[in-house]
């Protein structure tokens, strides 16, 4: 269900770009989706097959890249990766700062699209 | 055949909602209201906690609520059969409030005078954490029964909200939930997260959750 509204709007995105580049067909969209989004892949294409016919973008190939969780230590300054995964105490590797915000692991992004 | 192109897009899906939720923020501090965004599971007892919380403070502070549920307005008719001034939002099958729909259901209500008001967003611990209401508080709340596992489960949530709530404390007899493992837990994923543990059925711990509550909304307002 989560995944609809974020296709939905995947799919808006192309077809938008797609119109202002004289695109006959969109045959494949580059992701790069943030590791702490809860989105499956094949889950992101069922819904995107679905979404996307008799569009330009029909049977398009979604290529997902998962983007690792990075912080920025507020620390020191420097940003270090996280394995959420882990369950492991959170903390800068440079200073053991436990101060940091959230660089990307929760994006969506539409990176390129081939098309013809 | 015609030869394959490469269209640069570079734009993040959220980015509409993201500016739009910023402008909400601004327009909200102009006005000098607080939004916080209530999150948390169907059944974790949102509504209950609101409405005893908002009993409690509603002498000091003006209240407001956004229910929003993907259907039936039964949260809004309790909260205002309580005197306590709220509108429902019906999702319509989404699985979440975006910016958007806040905007909506700000347009909808007397905004003007309220110091908090705070929308209670659908049940779920998946989607709601994904998309910016325009909150400045993200208050997640986690009942018990549910079980102490939900921070591996579901991080993201626990990573974005500001404060937990650890509700129904009242059934810690009842059960194996181990209270210092969620807060341990939450803490990893976000250091900076303010825990509270209340019963809203007998009203244990409402009070220093109440009195914390109390203090952002007149600090923000001032």
């Amino acid at each position: 269900m989560h995944e609809l509204p974020v296709t939905e709007k995947i799919l808006d995105i192309i077809v938008s770009h797609a119109q202002r580049n004289n695109v006959q067909k969109v045959v494949s969209v580059n992701l790069r989706v943030g590791e702490l989004s809860d989105l499956e892949n094949e889950w992101i294409q069922h819904y995107f097959d679905y979404l996307a016919k008799d569009s330009v973008a029909e049977g398009a190939k979604l290529v997902i890249e998962r983007v690792p969780v990075v912080m920025h230590c507020n620390g020191c300054g420097e940003s270090f990766q996280v394995d959420v995964k882990a369950m492991k105490e959170i903390q800068c590797g440079n200073c053991d700062s436990k101060d940091y915000t959230l660089v990307s692991g929760k994006d969506y992004y539409i990176k390129d699209m081939e098309v013809i | 055949m015609d030869e394959v192109r490469l269209i640069e897009v570079k734009e993040d899906i959220r980015a509409d909602n993201e500016k739009k939720a910023d402008g909400l923020r601004s327009q909200l501090k102009a006005e000098k209201t607080l939004l916080m965004n209530l999150m948390s599971s169907p059944g974790a007892g949102k509504t209950t906690l609101l409405m005893k919380s908002i009993g409690m403070i509603k002498d000091e502070i003006k209240v407001g609520v956004m229910e929003a549920d993907i259907d039936s307005k039964v949260d809004a008719e309790k909260m205002v059969a309580q005197g306590i001034p709220a509108i429902q939002l019906r999702t319509g099958g989404f699985c979440h409030l975006d910016a958007n729909m806040v905007e909506q259901g700000l347009g909808a209500m007397d905004v003007k005078g309220l110091d908090l008001i705070i929308i209670e967003n659908v049940g779920n611990l998946v989607c709601p954490a994904e998309f910016d209401t325009g909150a400045v508080l993200n208050a997640m709340l986690l009942s018990v029964p549910e079980g102490d596992d939900k921070p591996l489960k579901y991080p993201l949530m626990f990573s974005i909200c500001d404060v937990l709530i650890v509700t129904k404390t009242d059934y810690l007899s009842l059960s194996d939930f181990d209270m210092e493992a969620v807060k341990e837990r939450a803490k990893k994923l976000n250091s900076n997260i303010k825990i509270f543990e209340i019963s809203a059925k007998s009203g244990d711990g409402l009070e220093a959750w109440t009195d914390w509550l109390k203090n952002e909304v007149l600090t923000f307002v001032k």
